[in-house]
């Protein structure tokens, strides 16, 4: 390790205290050789928002979800929900492997009411920490049992992705998803680029609304996509952090996942409540691996615990008390449904609004992507050097990568967007 | 059918067609005679590696089951017992006298007043977590005029409990510091080995627990870590050790502190029972303090599970205490990105519930007064327990019942006898002779009283 000699040559600073007995060897830190991380490149653009003073500033950078005052929502179902749990339960410590409750109710979600798999017990599922911790634990568990597999991760995806493999040290490749002449899939690229992978590859799959792109396979595409995993026996990971979100309708936000379930494929599937519960903090999620047969559920969840255990012991009460009872209760569940839909169509009717406004300025280019895209991200097709205009001259704040969050988008804001974006564009 | 068959089973889409691939591979050979070389296999074999070249079947059909944790799955054989008279010792959750879970009424105030806030939103904490229960604990531990504190030296971060802080603390050292072994006390927590091991760290061990007294192996202590490289990590029990409930004394203390930094070996503190071990925070706090009034760096793992009877929503802190604020600061920003690749930023409701008792006076005073109880049941148990064994003339020196101290205390029963006693008197216990005093109350420990006597003398 190249720390061994930086700390031997490195004295950072000599302490100006005498120091007492047993303290002489160490007169400087061990960890004075430790570089300052770089800023999180999606965390980062809110807190320079934070600091900006201006009164126009607008903030378009992480996904998480405003009204249209631009206020953060709690939905009503969650507040009915912590009403009836507080005071109520106590605190113990959950299984390792999470609230059985909360579990059963998110694989009706993923999978289907009335799914086979389901009732033939065949799903491995435990709850984990957000989309986030669904994904390490199967990045954690691939290593453990597959050493030598490899992960296919899309170009571009959710930054840490690659954090999440590359920290359980699986070994990544990447696969053509987004055009950029487009600003659409890149779909024969992407079929090229999976007949070429070997035989039984591992790829993450976006389940819907692909972030940052917001660009989803049609459903035909799917099909096409999940014939050609077959021939090749590759193993798909879903990561799907956005049903409901996406269309409005968790049942149609899942087709991709029943078209491959349909086809034969034993996938895996990491499910996150952060956006359609509006449970960001709470770090509710679920992940899920699809088995032969009952037996090899079993032994998977109970290999899935060992890697949990070791991590933080067993998931947070809190987030999954408010799943199990949401998604438990015909009426909240209803009301859950009403509101993840009104979400959906406020991003939806300002997407349209976007583009409209964008047409009307006499824009040169075409912003037809802003309404073929899908779900909380539009991936603008603006440069580095255009985002930075925008942040500079306009206060608004978004990723480099050009990625607009719409749920950062209000009718009070629209307007000054369209105009910003065209200013620096035309 | 044949593999060919098994195929085109797969990839049909009709529903009935699927609902009878399934039913087929259920029955196995039963069903279809010709297909018995490979779905009877598959299906009664689990254990059969199967490559990811496979045509079909689960790339892990190789993944056999773990076993239970050794821990909680005593809670798990508890439960499956149908004897009215089960005692469950193992895990170290506080019950009441009535044997019930307790969620402390300061607890209970500060929830309702987080529902009641409408302005309360549940976005994303940011990665280092709740700003002001990250500041609250560090007073908490290190004490409000602690010089490191006062000098911006501590670095905090919220974490999942305890096992969170230890594996975030251990992963950076993995990835920063100089030496990848950590010595752990035997015995000690039986997740330690595993949470260190997955960090990248490899454990070694030093001598702690001495069977013939039941007490601290002081000498075997300092011959153990005074052979350890220097640079080696210590992991230290801050107070009440998990299992034995054997504490250094306070002079103990100032002797290994010295020992530590003469070798400059780092030391990893584990607190998980600050405040329910004497029931004083500060007292309980003693062996960090003083590492840290000697101006030394140190890691600290902090847990609100027990002490605030927070278990489920896996509340945590972990400190480094660093000899500079720009190092603290650096230090900060690389625990961000171990934590963002594991689960982006810690869950919100736990931190918020303790950061609303730790900021008010009159909640934290109300905590002080509930802890101290929890604390004190516990010491009346052990007193009990004690004058129990001694009224029956139980054979054996049983002091190190009252001299132990916090959740546990190391029975000295072996494993033979921890079975008698689960066998025939239905008590729970983990096979390393570990009771949980917090299970104990006024009606069962007759019945432990009357198991101890029975497996010493008759095993």
């Amino acid at each position: 390790m190249a720390f061994r000699a930086m700390i031997s040559s490195h004295a950072t600073q000599q302490s100006k205290w005498v120091p007492s007995a047993g303290v002489a060897r160490q007169m400087s830190s061990w960890f004075g050789h430790v570089e300052p991380a770089a800023k999180d490149p999606i965390l980062g653009v809110t807190e320079a928002f934070l600091a900006d003073p201006s009164p126009d500033k607008v903030n378009v950078g992480v996904g998480a979800y405003r009204d249209d005052n631009g206020k953060p929502v709690v939905l009503e179902c969650v507040r009915e929900a912590e009403r009836r749990i507080a005071g109520n339960l106590n605190m113990e410590y959950l299984p390792m492997g999470g609230s059985s409750h909360m579990i059963e109710e998110s694989l009706k979600l993923a999978y289907g009411e009335d799914s086979d798999f389901i009732k033939d017990k065949r799903i491995a599922a435990v709850q984990a920490l957000s989309g986030t911790g669904a994904c390490r634990l199967f990045a954690d568990f691939q290593k453990r049992f597959l050493p030598d597999s490899q992960i296919y991760i899309p170009v571009p995806t959710w930054a840490n992705h690659h954090n999440i493999w590359r920290d359980a040290r699986v070994p990544q490749n990447t696969f053509h998803y987004y055009h950029a002449e487009t600003k659409g899939l890149d779909f024969s690229s992407l079929m090229e680029d999976i007949k070429n992978a070997p035989n039984g590859s591992f790829f993450l799959l976006h389940a819907c609304a692909h972030n940052p792109t917001g660009v989803d396979p049609s459903e035909e595409q799917w099909r096409e996509i999940s014939h050609l995993f077959k021939s090749k026996n590759h193993f798909p990971f879903f990561d799907m952090a956005y049903q409901g979100f996406a269309s409005g309708d968790p049942e149609r936000d899942a087709k991709a996942i029943r078209i491959f379930l349909d086809d034969g494929h034993l996938i895996g599937c990491a499910q996150s409540f952060a956006k359609n519960m509006g449970l960001y903090g709470q770090r509710a999620g679920c992940l899920s691996i699809l088995c032969d047969n009952e037996m090899e559920a079993v032994a998977v969840k109970s290999q899935l615990q060992q890697l949990g255990r070791p991590m933080y012991s067993n998931p947070p009460v809190h987030g999954a008390l408010i799943v199990s009872t949401i998604l438990g209760d015909p009426e909240l569940k209803k009301l859950w449904l009403q509101e993840v839909k009104g979400m959906a169509d406020r991003i939806i009717g300002m997407r349209t609004t976007l583009r409209e406004n964008l047409e009307k300025l006499g824009s040169p280019l075409s912003w037809e992507h802003i309404t073929n895209q899908i779900g909380m991200f539009c991936y603008s097709g603006m440069s580095p050097e255009q985002v930075d205009r925008l942040t500079n001259e306009y206060h608004i704040y978004m990723t480099r990568n050009g990625r607009i969050s719409m749920a950062g988008v209000t009718t009070g804001n629209v307007g000054y967007l369209a105009n910003a974006i065209h200013e620096v564009t035309k | 059918m044949d593999e060919a068959n098994m195929r085109v089973d797969r990839t049909s889409k009709s529903d009935s067609e699927r609902r009878l691939s399934t039913l087929v591979r259920h029955l196995g050979a039963s069903c279809s005679p010709s297909h018995t070389s490979i779905s009877t296999e598959r299906f009664e074999n689990s254990k059969i590696s199967l490559s990811p070249m496979a045509a079909f079947g689960s790339v892990f059909a190789n993944v056999v089951q773990a076993p239970e944790d050794p821990i909680l799955g005593v809670t798990v054989a508890y439960n499956k017992d149908p004897s009215p008279l089960k005692v469950n010792l193992g895990v170290g959750a506080y019950r009441t006298e009535e044997g019930k879970p307790l969620v402390l009424n300061v607890v209970k105030k500060a929830e309702q007043s987080l529902i009641n806030d409408p302005s309360r939103f549940k976005e994303y904490l940011p990665i280092t977590g709740l700003a002001e229960f990250n500041k609250l604990s560090a007073k908490l531990i290190f004490g409000a005029d602690s010089p490191a504190i006062q000098e911006n030296r501590v670095a905090t971060v919220q974490c999942l409990s305890g096992t969170g802080s230890l594996r975030v603390g251990g992963e950076f050292l993995a990835k920063h510091y100089h030496e990848r072994s950590i010595y752990i006390p035997v015995p000690t927590w039986g997740n330690h080995p595993k949470v260190f091991m997955m960090a990248g760290l490899k454990p070694m061990s030093y001598r702690y627990y001495d069977p013939s007294t039941r007490g601290l192996d002081f000498q075997g202590l300092v011959e153990d870590l005074s052979a350890a490289p220097e640079g080696s990590i210590v992991l230290l029990h801050a107070c009440a050790h998990n299992p034995t409930g054997v504490d250094p004394t306070p002079e103990q203390w100032e002797q290994i502190r010295q020992l530590l930094r003469s070798r400059s070996l780092l030391p990893f503190f584990d607190s998980a029972y600050q405040g329910f071990a004497s029931g004083s925070l500060d007292k309980d706090a003693h062996s960090v303090r003083l590492f840290v009034a000697d101006g030394g760096e140190l890691l600290m793992a902090q847990s609100y599970a027990k002490n605030m009877g927070l278990y489920g929503e896996r509340v945590g802190a972990l400190s480094i205490v660093c000899k500079s604020a720009d190092v603290a600061g650096k230090v900060e920003s690389q625990l961000k990105l171990v934590i963002r690749p594991m689960y982006s930023n810690p869950p919100l409701h736990g931190a918020s519930i303790v950061a609303t008792i730790l900021r008010s006076p009159e909640l934290y005073h109300e905590w002080t007064v509930e802890l101290k109880a929890m604390a004190d049941r516990i010491i009346s148990m052990r007193q009990e327990l004690f004058n129990a064994l001694q009224a029956k003339g139980t054979p054996g020196d049983w002091s190190h019942i009252i001299k132990q101290i916090g959740m546990f205390t190391f029975t000295g029963l072996n494993k033979e006898q921890v079975a008698f006693m689960t066998r025939e008197y239905h008590i729970y216990m983990t096979s390393d002779g570990r009771i949980s005093m917090a299970g104990l109350n006024s009606k069962n420990l007759p019945q432990l009283a009357d198991a101890i006597h029975a497996a010493v003398t008759t095993m």
